[in-house]
């Protein structure tokens, strides 16, 4: 399991900015972003290196929450992703959400968002894929 | 015990005595108010004069004194007493042909402070205390109101004044501070201040009680205050054409202000008919002075809606208790015909915890019609990561206010922090309709 951010934000000039520079200012790399919007409000989620720096850095008053996610390791081609969705849709698991960014090292990581990352977990490592927990992110991203 | 509870033997008069004390008081009243150009003239055109009084309710004979007669009879038509017996005046922030002066003789600082004395020893403060004075000192009352009450209760007085903000809260902790006079907006934009310092008013400051006036503010306002400060906060109120601070104060009961009778005379009446109301209901409060010899007013309307609670207070004190001020006749605003005031949304806002204590209400026209904008703060606990979920909490929201002010809103959620703060009286209402043509 890795953690996702989430951040509430109103929908305006200069707001995603903002958010970069404090994440730039404490060395945090971001893997994956993804902006929802809708009318004069936004949530942005990001994954990166080093979740709880992050937290930190965008602080009090901020409204901010971390998600947990699962974190996919899969080959860097047609149907990688196809093959996870096939595999959590015949045990019944709704992907609510999903990002995912290549590597260097000619694979890709997937993010999920699902109602029980445990459980989720579980199917895609049965099926034998390689899910990763935080310290083999951190690896596989470093 | 009983000389302990109470500050002031006058705070138990029974029923009868008080009363008859305020017929006496009444009728040097109206005969002091005829020393004043104004009064003057409006008693002598329908020929009233103090031996028109001869039971309280004969008060109702004599004409309402609006806040637009203190400012057509600017900077002296009000003034009863000879110039030279004036020590202070303070000023309203209009400017002129808005503003109001009010001058006070040495007796009338003295009731003041006797006043406010009372009041703050009904709510605990004491002698060894460290009353924090939070309020703008000068031409406002409420710095100067409080100040003098709390010196004579023989509190040491911090004398804070308004704004600077990490100041105030490095004052606190300095000198324990043990209670506060401040503005509820201020009280909770302090709240910030404590955050970005990293401390916890609860656990790192010594009060035990703070005071809040100068502005209306609802229950809700009041519980979130006392949980996030743990402390409690006594609801004040006044006016400076009254004094200032201290007409009417809180008791440690939390329900209601005794209203000082022995100094004031209320009535309640309808706004529009100027009818008088019955206890308990609503309505616009209408204050007598019975003890200012400077500028004793008759029959002012305060604008400030509320009304007189039934039956003893627990407390023992006998001055009659007025409701927590409902707002004011002239907060009120108009979306597409429908009456509103702010206190109303505050209401409704404070009921949910998803959202911040700040709030500002925009109107304004998208085309030819009213727009009513609510802004609020989400908490940062409230948000659990999906814009659905802001959005559905935005849906709620608005519906709750619709149920309440009969108009539903759009509702703005906006990032924790970022309303602006004040460190004055809250600007809650920005209607921008007026400054454009009308349709």
């Amino acid at each position: 399991m890795i953690e996702q951010l989430a951040i509430f934000s109103e929908n305006k000039p200069g707001r995603l900015e903002r958010i970069t520079s404090a994440l730039a200012d404490a060395g945090v790399n971001i893997r994956a972003i993804q902006v929802a919007s809708l009318g004069d409000m936004g949530v942005i989620k990001l994954v990166v290196d080093r979740p709880d720096d992050a937290y930190r850095a965008l602080g009090a008053p901020a409204a901010i929450r971390k998600i947990p996610c699962v974190a996919v390791r899969v080959p860097d081609r047609p149907g990688a992703l196809r093959d996870v969705a096939a595999v959590l849709s015949r045990a019944g698991v709704n992907i609510e959400n999903a990002s995912g960014f290549p590597t260097s090292g000619g694979e890709a990581v997937l993010i999920l968002e699902v109602a029980d990352v445990a459980a989720a977990e579980k199917i895609l490592a049965d099926a034998e894929f390689r899910v990763l927990d935080e310290a083999d992110f951190e690896a596989t991203v470093a | 015990m009983r000389a302990d509870r109470f500050y002031d033997p006058r705070e138990t008069l029974d029923h009868d005595a008080l009363r008859s004390l305020q017929l006496e008081r009444l009728r040097w009243s109206i005969a002091q108010a005829a020393r004043s150009p104004h009064y003057a003239r409006a008693f002598a055109d329908r020929g009233l004069s103090a031996d028109s009084i001869r039971t309280l309710d004969d008060l109702r004979r004599f004409p309402l004194t609006s806040k637009q007669d203190l400012r057509d009879s600017y900077p002296f038509g009000f003034l009863a007493a000879p110039r030279e017996a004036v020590v202070r005046m303070h000023h309203s922030s209009g400017t002129t042909g808005m503003a109001v002066a009010v001058f006070h003789t040495q007796h009338d600082v003295d009731v003041w402070a006797q006043l406010v004395a009372r009041s703050l020893y009904m709510v605990g403060l004491r002698r060894g205390d460290v009353f924090q004075n939070m309020m703008s000192y000068g031409l406002f009352t409420g710095g100067l109101g409080l100040h003098y009450g709390a010196e004579r209760i023989g509190a040491l007085v911090i004398p804070s004044g308004a704004g600077n903000s990490r100041r105030q809260i490095e004052l606190m902790r300095i000198f324990r501070t043990t209670a506060l006079h401040i503005i509820p907006s201020y009280a909770m934009a302090l709240l910030g201040t404590f955050d970005e310092m990293g401390l916890d008013p609860r656990a790192e400051l010594s009060l035990r009680f703070a005071v809040a006036g100068a502005e209306p503010y609802t229950e809700g306002v009041r519980k979130r205050l006392e949980e996030t400060w743990g402390a409690d906060f006594y609801n004040c109120y006044g006016l400076s054409e009254m004094q200032g601070p201290g007409v009417a104060f809180e008791c440690p009961e939390k329900n209601g202000l005794h209203l000082w009778e022995d100094a004031y005379l209320a009535e309640v009446i309808d706004p529009e008919t100027g009818e008088p109301r019955e206890e308990g209901e609503e309505g616009e409060l209408v204050l007598t002075t019975l003890a200012r010899e400077a500028m004793p007013l008759i029959r002012y309307r305060t604008r400030d809606l509320t009304s007189l609670l039934p039956g003893p207070c627990p407390c023992g004190r006998t001055h009659r208790r007025i409701a927590r001020i409902q707002g004011r006749t002239d907060d009120m605003f108009i979306v597409k015909g429908v009456n509103i005031f702010p206190l109303q949304i505050e209401q409704v806002l404070m009921s949910m915890p998803q959202v911040g204590s700040n709030y500002l209400i925009v109107i304004d026209r998208d085309g030819y019609a009213d727009r009513l904008t609510v802004r609020v703060e989400l908490t940062a606990n409230a948000f659990l990561g999906s814009i659905e979920q802001v959005n559905a909490l935005r849906a709620t929201i608005a519906e709750r206010l619709r149920q309440e002010i009969l108009v539903r809103p759009r509702v703005e959620l906006v990032e924790p922090g970022t309303l602006p703060q004040s460190e004055g009286k809250a600007m809650r209402v920005i209607d921008t309709r007026k400054d454009e043509p009308g349709p």
